[in-house]
């Protein structure tokens, strides 16, 4: 009996450790020493990036706080009319991976303000509810965001074509026709 | 003794390994729900793609009152690429055309969870998944 478990916990932590070495990590990148810039880091994690941009771009973990990011996060099973549930372990790597990288936490111009724009007992699960983006669209109409080419204001892309790397600059925007 | 439990660890070994992303094909895929539709059907003669074919396409009216298939998100043709609610394109389905489609079990079944959920409220069957897959296997 005893070899038998031994033998299994030895499997599971070696494939564990192996999906580990392929995530390359959590919460690692950011370039560091960059200082106080004004786009957002560059960060990556392999799950993340495979998870979360099936249905729609990858949303830069700098653009919400980690309070949102955890209540995104538990709430997989009923996400925007969706099921994106995942397995346990995937859920808590990669609502680590944003709450290390997310707007609170993340030391540039764009986060802070996008931070300082939630009020202190709220904790929006849409980037494009906060004060901040409203503000910052507030000449885009809403027939603009609903053409064929946009979709929707949630679709970043379709005029930041920087966004998943989290590049918002304004030389970078191009409202599509 | 000795013998069972060294079994039983290759048996656990296999499934630790099928539920990481161990490449497949959809040949292996379709073999284990085959192996998953006899447990669940005694009476179960194969898969079909002509059922696989009405399945892919079959209307549903949610309790919501919205009505969804499978080609709501992946077309009425899964030769071609659909679209997400959230307007992202979706590869096409059918692996002759996509041939990452059906390599991947832990994949697979995750999507089959949340989409049989998504659009017919309720969990498919192995014998849905696999006529899905011998119909996506028979179009060219
Ligand atoms: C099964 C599909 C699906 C998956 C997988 C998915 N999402 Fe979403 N997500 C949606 C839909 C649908 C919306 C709403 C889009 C809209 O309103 O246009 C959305 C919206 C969002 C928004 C709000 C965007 C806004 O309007 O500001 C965030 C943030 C988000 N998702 C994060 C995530 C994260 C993080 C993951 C990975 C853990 C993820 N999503 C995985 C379907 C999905
Ligand atoms: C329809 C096109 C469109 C979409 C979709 C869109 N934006 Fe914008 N965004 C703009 C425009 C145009 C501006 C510039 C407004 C101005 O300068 O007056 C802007 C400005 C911004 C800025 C400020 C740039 C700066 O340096 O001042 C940020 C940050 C931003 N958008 C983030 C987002 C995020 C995040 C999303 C998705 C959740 C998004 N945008 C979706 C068009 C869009
Ligand atoms: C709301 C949109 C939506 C609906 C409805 C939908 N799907 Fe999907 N499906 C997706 C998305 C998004 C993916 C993952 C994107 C990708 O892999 O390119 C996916 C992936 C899959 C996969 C994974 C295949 C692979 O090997 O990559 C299977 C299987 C699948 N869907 C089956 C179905 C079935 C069966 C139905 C109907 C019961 C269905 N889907 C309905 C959006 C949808």
């Amino acid at each position: 009996m005893k070899n038998w478990m031994q033998f299994l916990v030895l499997v599971t932590s070696i494939s564990s450790a192996g999906t580990l070495l392929a995530s390359g990590g959590f919460g690692e990148g950011g370039e560091g020493g960059e200082g106080r810039g004004k786009q957002m880091p560059t960060v990556t994690n392999v799950k993340w990036a495979a998870e979360c941009a099936s249905c729609h771009m990858l949303y830069h973990p700098g653009l919400l706080p980690e309070k949102s990011w955890n209540k995104v996060m538990a709430g997989l099973d009923k996400h925007f009319g969706e099921n994106a549930s995942l397995d346990a372990a995937t859920q808590a790597e990669i609502t680590r991976f944003l709450a290390l990288n997310s707007a609170d936490k993340s030391d540039n111009r764009r986060s802070s303000r996008i931070s300082q724009s939630i009020a202190t007992n709220a904790a929006p699960l849409r980037i494009t509810e906060t004060r901040y983006f409203t503000a910052k669209h507030d000449e885009v109409s809403a027939a603009t965001f609903k053409r064929k080419s946009i979709g929707s204001a949630s679709n970043c892309m379709a005029c930041h074509k920087g966004a998943e790397k989290g590049d918002f600059s304004e030389s970078q925007i191009k409202i599509p026709r | 003794m000795r013998k069972s439990f060294v079994k039983h660890s290759l048996v656990a070994l296999g499934l630790l390994f099928s539920t990481h992303t161990f490449a497949a094909t959809p040949q292996e895929l379709l073999k284990q729900y085959e192996a998953q539709a006899k447990q669940e059907n005694s009476a179960f003669t194969g898969f079909s793609s002509d059922k696989g074919a009405s399945f892919f396409k079959a209307e549903h009216t949610h309790s919501d009152g919205k009505k969804v298939s499978c080609s709501t998100c992946h077309t009425a043709d899964p030769r071609k690429q659909g679209k997400t609610r959230a307007n992202k394109v979706i590869e096409p389905m059918v692996p002759s055309v996509n041939a990452q489609r059906f390599t991947d079990a832990a994949k697979v079944e995750k999507w089959f969870g949340r989409n049989c959920k998504d659009v017919l409220e309720r969990a498919c069957t192995a014998q849905e998944k696999g006529d899905y897959i011998q119909y996506l296997l028979s179009v060219k």
